[in-house]
């Protein structure tokens, strides 16, 4: 029974800690583009460093 | 621009949103990320597929024509978002947030009943039951407003919905749980309602994700045609849009471009295109004194056309009128599960008000009876039923998508499956609804003939040179050398290849093509001079289309305003009877005639005189080529050159209702089953929870048959 004081608040944090991760992909506007955000992954790297030049700038 | 200093350069960023309908793909994604990258001044540029727009945050020295002019180049026409027409807020995202906190809730809470269905007993029971309420209820709460407001709304109008029942059961249920938990009791219903939204909100989902993509898709073609006129003012010409047109205006009308308000020829002669206004495939010379229409496209020379009507005046906005008459009928469709929630509800509470009063009456205590008859509304509760519909048409129009298909929502399919007679518009329907050269003429043409006309025809805009462009340019021919191109508008490309000048022109009068079809001449030094004759082609596949429509018992027939003699030659070609010559009230008869007779009618056509009939047919269908209007009033809209995209989006909408036939078969056939046990007393949370997602599961399993369903039946 000592197992079960243990293991419950460790499942339970567990389940909200992906819950709060989802609201926060959820704000930051990851689900915006579903179709783009499939795609995207076929772009070939080398063909990159142009689009995001001024992302962090 | 691109040395602007970095002071001033965070305040004049600006951002501009395009719209580029033509994009579908990760390699076009990147071409226009890249193109617009290149450019000097560009911060950023972010492509959002779903919306079919593209991000830009650039100088403000950098102007929107040089972002359309990086576009175009690439092969990406575009056109910067309308402000009034900026895509309406998603269906899904609001509903994404609830499904997650019931998602998690249900999973945890599951958690803790398999330990009590395994025999977890007395304090430890009582403690799994508290923390199951403490998840339980908040996230039920949260969760379940998405059917609380609807059937709070619902009620207020002295009106019922599926959600209503829904609401009932779920707060019956949660109230039921939360009292046998402060006493001790042996059975807590939470896991069963958490599922229960959890499915329900699944359903949801994908009912509003349906509707988000497609309306994508379809608002991107429609702001892409926000139009707009060159209007000439005290010597300068500014690009003026459609709504802020007046009278007296003076627009000029390049060739290739399509009026945006009615008018009056002050200047030039050219030719003109009525078909999106009339359906007549032979264009008809216009000169000076002669009154244009909006939608007619400018086939030959530029002109000038002062403006007699705009906006609500103009011949389009009484087909607009027209169209709102005939479409009130189809408003009143009634979708298939909100005719079954109306026989669903009334049946459910009647089957949980009798197990009631059957306990009460058998002597069972009112505590007991109200148990009782609580457990058959969290199990008739409808899971599956609310699954039987989305998905299934989800996957289908997820299938058709994929064939270049738009379905704009899903009454559509509902409709579309009932289909039996086809109407068919013959300009821009069954032919291409643009000039394409007679293939014959292009066999003839000796290799470097075809050569020398590839490379004159990608100097001009005019609509027969852009026509032999992508004809030759599919043909696999590669364009000569030329120097010294210039074109002439209304006249024609004139160039030096190898010395010797070239042509590519309009025909001298005598060789000119005879009845209204149009040709071009193609001139090289030392060579007979070979006319190309161009002219308005069916679809590929046209007859293979028309005989799968047949097969499924549907006929096709032409409803055409083009001239008899046209019309009669394609109803020849294509083995069909047909009507020409009608005007658009002429097509609203026609249908409302084949209504009358107890017929369910589909229109396919493409231009404003068809307006009015795919607003009345019970279904429609329209080309991504189409007017418009023509777009906006189509269910569905399909973007490829070939016609088998009709008896495709029948043949699939017909086995899209036969699954969710089948689906209310299912759903239904669980409660037959599992309703005589709950109404008996021996429905456990076990046997609730399994019984669930069971029938929710198999529901699902079967719709997925439909990713399959939008291909050509096997010959």
């Amino acid at each position: 029974m000592t197992g079960l004081a243990f293991l419950i608040p460790v499942a339970l944090l567990m389940g909200l800690t992906g819950l709060a991760a989802f609201f926060w992909s959820l704000r930051n506007g990851q689900f915006e583009d579903l179709d783009g955000a499939a795609a995207r992954i076929l772009i070939d790297d080398e063909e990159l460093p142009v689009e995001t030049k001024g992302e962090r700038g | 621009m691109a040395s602007a200093p970095p002071l001033t350069q965070s305040e004049s960023i600006e951002t501009t949103t395009l719209v580029v309908p033509g994009m579908h793909c990760a390699s076009c994604m990147g071409k226009v990320e890249r193109a617009l990258g290149a450019l000097p001044g560009v911060q950023s540029a972010r492509v959002n597929l779903t919306a079919r727009q593209v991000n830009v945050a650039h100088d403000a020295a950098l102007g929107v024509p040089d972002l359309v002019g990086a576009l175009v180049a690439i092969g990406f026409p575009s056109q910067p978002r309308v402000e009034d027409l900026a895509p309406p807020p998603s269906a899904v995202k609001p509903l994404l947030a609830p499904l997650a906190v019931a998602g998690f809730a249900c999973m945890n809470v599951m958690l803790l009943s398999v330990s009590i269905w395994s025999g977890a007993e007395g304090s430890t029971r009582d403690l799994f039951h508290l923390l199951s309420a403490a998840i339980g209820i908040p996230a039920i709460l949260y969760a379940g407003r998405v059917f609380f407001a609807s059937a709070w709304g619902a009620l207020k109008h002295g009106r019922t919905n599926m959600d209503v029942p829904i609401s009932i059961g779920v707060i019956l249920a949660t109230g039921l749980s939360l009292y046998e938990t402060l006493n001790h009791g042996a059975e807590a219903w939470f896991d069963g309602t958490l599922m229960l939204l959890l499915f329900l909100l699944a359903g949801r989902v994908l009912d509003a994700m349906m509707r988000d993509r497609a309306r994508a898709g379809v608002d991107a073609l429609l702001r892409q045609a926000a139009p707009g006129a060159m209007v000439v003012a005290k010597g300068a010409i500014d690009w003026v849009p459609a709504r802020d047109l007046l009278p007296g205006m003076v627009m000029r009308v390049a060739s290739g471009e399509r009026l945006a308000a009615d008018g009056e020829i002050v200047s030039g002669a050219s030719r003109f295109d009525r078909s999106l206004l009339t359906g007549e495939s032979a264009a008809v010379p216009v000169a000076q004194g002669d009154a244009v229409h909006a939608g007619m496209l400018n086939m030959d020379a530029p002109v000038d056309v002062r403006v007699t009507a705009a906006g609500s005046d103009t011949t389009l906005a009484e087909i607009a009128r027209t169209m709102e008459a005939a479409g009130q009928h189809r408003s009143a469709y009634v979708r298939i599960a909100d005719r079954a929630s109306r026989l669903y509800a009334p049946a459910v509470h009647t089957l949980a008000a009798l197990t009631f009063v059957g306990w009460m009456v058998a002597g069972a205590g009112a505590y007991e009876s109200l148990k009782i008859a609580i457990a058959v509304l969290i199990i008739t509760c409808p899971c599956a039923l609310g699954l039987a519909v989305p998905v299934a048409q989800v996957v289908a129009a997820g299938a058709l998508m994929r064939r270049g298909i738009m379905v704009k929502d899903g009454s559509a399919m509902e409709r579309m499956a009932r289909i039996d007679r086809a109407l068919l518009d013959k300009t821009g329907t069954l032919t291409l609804g643009r000039p394409t050269p007679d293939p014959q003429a292009l066999d003839a043409l000796p290799a470097q003939a075809a050569q020398v006309a590839l490379a004159l025809a990608s100097h001009s805009r005019h609509p027969l040179s852009r026509a032999l462009v992508e004809a030759l340019g599919a043909r696999g021919v590669t364009a000569a050398e030329l120097t010294q191109v210039e074109e002439v508008a209304g006249q024609g490309v004139h160039a030096l290849w190898h010395g010797g000048p070239v042509a590519l022109r309009r025909p001298d009068g005598a060789t000119a093509g005879t009845n209204g079809s149009m040709a071009s001449a193609l001139d090289i030094e030392g060579m007979p001079v070979r006319l190309i004759l161009f002219a308005d082609r069916l679809r590929p596949d046209a007859n293979q289309a028309l005989g799968w429509m047949r097969a499924m018992g549907v006929e096709p027939s032409i409803l055409s305003g083009d001239a008899m003699g046209a019309v009669a030659e394609v109803a020849r070609a294509t083995h069909m009877t047909a009507q020409g010559h009608a005007s658009p009230s002429d097509k609203l008869e026609a249908i409302q005639r084949l209504q009358g007779a107890g017929h369910h009618v589909l229109m396919a056509g493409d231009g404003l005189n068809d307006g009015p009939a795919l607003a009345a047919a019970h279904a429609s269908i329209a080309p991504g080529t189409a007017s418009d209007v023509g777009r906006q009033a189509a269910d569905f809209v399909f973007l490829s050159d070939s016609l088998l995209a009709i008896p495709r989006a029948m043949a699939t909408s017909r086995a899209t209702m036969r699954v969710v036939r089948q689906n209310f078969v299912l759903a239904i056939g669980y409660n037959v089953l599992a309703v005589p046990m709950a109404m008996a007393g021996l429905v456990t949370p076990l046997i609730a929870a399994v019984a669930m997602s069971t029938s929710s599961l198999i529901v699902i399993g079967n719709s997925l048959r439909l990713a399959m369903a939008a291909r050509e039946p096997k010959a």
